[in-house]
């Protein structure tokens, strides 16, 4: 390591070596603690963890919390565990983040290359939707969606996050197709390309780096979301997290720790899976949007 | 009426306008050069007729059907961009098929017309490439073959070569020449390099500030252009345009011009309608190539005046020798043979070629036209 390092820029001792890599260290341990804790606590039986032995290996290693959590526990009024509501936040949060997507990246398409009048003043005002807190559109969506009938449903909360997300999702997509060359769109109007052919055959297939990064924003913002979920869906609707409140906060008999942590790891498994499979393309795709040419 | 007609037409990007009153007819076959600085409005009539560009007045007629309004993909034209804009997630072999795609044709057809074209510009074995693992030279090769596959009646080009190095822009210009000679296709092409605009069209259209300054072909462009302008804007070294006045001598007009010491001499002119000018300034048009020494002087010429002046600076350039002198307070370039016996600091006696020579009007910076 050392002798293939030694012609870098930089030329460092040692000692200052060591230095370093003892402090990365150091701060990877200190980040890593709680996902220690957490998947620590989740395999030992409740006794251990009320037993005070919070960062202690467990002793009695046991998959049980996590089975209850995911099958057998209390969730509201029914001992369902955590599964119903997973394949709830799934059939929302994908069609969600597909939709938001699609829609971000025509927009983007329309706004840089079939360019209109005042279009800019539009995106402006997309791009506020990027700004705008929840909360602010909490009792306004209410009625809205009262007055498409879609109160309480899936599709409801579907349309929340795809209103919500267009923003970004536009943000994103116009940025990196404004530096697509536009003489590209072009040639294929002369070649006889249609409006749709265009995007699909021309402009897609270049925007992978894009469209991971906007995946993976929109699906962690989505998955992660607690306040839609909580004021738009109902009881066996609920999405994961909503879900995940109500087991932790249910009042009735001992608190389960252990199937708490469980839960928790549950919920965040598919943005960790997804980080896991697709970080790589994330950043790739964040330098394409920023460095020109 | 020719084949291509551009009629009066005018372009205003909201109340500015870029082009005005344009008007310009090419006929079936022919290369028509648009070349002019930059800015000039050159690519933005380029895509009026591709019709990327509204026509904001006027008419674009191809064959006698007006264009205005008609989408680019049925105006049977194809065009080949600067950039060359060929599609990066395609194969070459893709990327030249794709307007034939488009328009439906069948696949069996598409693969002949293909490997035709290939074949023809030499790329049979880049088809299965991406044009990311191109050179600038292929590429432009396969942005020639994705127009020429369509078989359009008009191919357009924008300032095609811009983009390469010097020596294969020569090949490339060459290249296209051939072409244009073996398939006889109309072409209109866009430039603002002089030399390749005359050596590849057959008619040029002069452009500056959003007018057409002049069309005509080469010869004329640059035997008798219409104004101080085309005059220097076509020709490298660019025409000399020197302050003169015109006298009589012998009842036949010459212009007189001061020498570097300021002394007058006399340049007897061709033209003997400048007679009427007698007594007032003129500007005086002189190429480069039209100042030589006695031996080298044009043996066709009937005008072949003297001059004996002091050389300023002499710059040999390998087949040439491009001398510099004052004539009339402004420096003056000569072309001479690269054998000429010249020595700054010395007096030589030019033969100039006044057969060639050119005046203007210093109001109107037009040519005097006899
Ligand atoms: N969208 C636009 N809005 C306003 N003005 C424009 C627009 N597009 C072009 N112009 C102006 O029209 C004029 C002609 O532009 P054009 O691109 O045709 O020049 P050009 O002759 O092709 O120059 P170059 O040799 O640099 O390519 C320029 O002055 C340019 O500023
Ligand atoms: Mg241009």
């Amino acid at each position: 390591m050392s002798v293939a390092m030694q012609d870098t820029a930089i030329r460092t001792g040692r000692a200052v070596r060591v230095l370093i890599y003892l402090f990365l260290l150091l701060f990877a341990l200190f980040y890593l603690l709680p996902l220690y804790v957490m998947l620590v606590n989740s395999v030992k039986p409740l006794s251990e963890i009320t037993g005070g032995g919070m960062m202690a290996l467990p002793e009695v290693w046991t998959i049980e919390p996590w089975l209850k959590a995911w099958s057998t526990a209390q969730i509201g009024v029914e001992p369902t565990g955590l599964k119903p509501y997973f394949w709830n936040s799934i059939s929302m949060v994908v069609p969600a983040v597909a939709i938001s997507t699609i829609l971000g990246a025509l927009n983007g398409y329309v706004l840089t290359k079939w360019r209109f009048r005042y279009d800019t003043i539009l995106f402006g005002l997309m791009l506020f939707a990027c700004f705008i807190p929840f909360q602010i559109v909490l009792i306004p969506m209410a009625a809205v969606l009262g007055f498409l009938g879609l109160a309480g449903t899936a599709s409801g909360l579907v349309l929340v996050h795809v209103v919500y997300g267009i923003g970004f999702s536009t943000l994103y997509f116009r940025n990196y197709y404004a530096v697509f060359p536009t003489e590209l769109v072009r040639a294929a109007q002369i070649d006889g390309a249609s409006f749709f052919k265009i995007f699909w055959r021309i402009l897609l297939p270049s925007s992978g780096p894009i469209a991971v990064v906007c995946i993976i924003w929109q699906f962690t913002n989505i998955w992660n979301d607690f306040l839609f979920g909580a004021s738009f869906a109902s009881g066996d609707g609920a999405p994961m997290t909503v879900a995940l409140n109500n087991l932790v906060q249910s009042s009735t008999g001992v608190k389960e720790y252990n199937v708490h942590f469980a839960g928790a790891i549950l919920a965040a498994l598919p943005t960790l899976l997804v980080y896991i499979v697709a970080g790589r393309y994330f950043v790739r795709g964040l330098m394409a949007g920023s460095v020109k040419g | 009426m020719g084949f291509l007609d551009i009629d009066n037409t005018t372009k205003s990007y909201g109340a500015v306008e870029v082009l005005h009153k344009v008007d310009i007819s090419v006929e079936e076959g022919k290369f028509l050069v648009l070349v002019g600085p930059s800015g000039c409005g050159k690519s933005t009539l380029l895509n009026m007729i591709a019709g990327l560009e509204d026509i904001t007045s006027g008419e674009i007629r191809i064959k006698d059907v007006v264009m205005n309004g008609v989408h680019p993909s049925k105006r049977n034209i194809a065009m080949v961009f600067q950039s060359y804009a060929l599609y990066p997630n395609m194969t070459v072999g893709q990327n030249i098929t794709f307007g034939l795609e488009m328009h439906g044709t069948p696949k069996a057809e598409r693969e002949k017309a293909m490997h035709d074209v290939a074949k023809l510009l030499q790329i049979e074995q880049l088809l299965d490439r991406k044009p990311g693992a191109l050179s600038g030279g292929q590429r432009q090769r396969v942005a020639m073959g994705r127009a020429l596959v369509r078989n359009p009646d008009v191919f357009l080009f924008d300032e095609p070569l811009s983009n390469l190095d010097a020596k294969l822009r020569v090949d490339m210009r060459t290249e296209i020449k051939k072409l244009h000679q073996n398939l006889g296709t109309t072409i209109v092409y866009v430039t603002h390099d002089q030399i390749e605009a005359m050596t590849l069209s057959t008619r040029i259209a002069v452009m500056n500030g959003g007018y057409v300054q002049q069309l005509g072909t080469p010869q004329e462009i640059y035997d008798t252009p219409a104004n101080i302008f085309v005059a220097t804007f076509m020709g490298s070294p660019a025409m000399n345009v020197v302050p003169a006045t015109v006298r009589l001598a012998n009842g036949r007009p010459v212009a007189e011009v001061a020498l570097h010491d300021g002394s007058l001499a006399e340049l007897p002119f061709s033209q003997d309608n400048l007679a009427a000018w007698e007594g007032r300034d003129i500007l005086l048009g002189i190429r480069p190539e039209t100042i030589t020494d006695e031996d080298a002087a044009d043996r066709k010429s009937s005008n072949i005046a003297h001059l004996t002046n002091r050389i300023v600076v002499t710059e040999p350039a390998g087949s040439d020798t491009f001398v510099s002198m004052t004539l009339g307070g402004k420096d003056v370039i000569a072309r001479m043979r690269s054998d000429a016996e010249v020595r700054p600091g010395a007096d030589f006696t030019f033969a100039v070629n006044m057969e060639k020579a050119v005046a203007f009007d210093p109001a109107s910076k037009n040519r005097i036209v006899p």
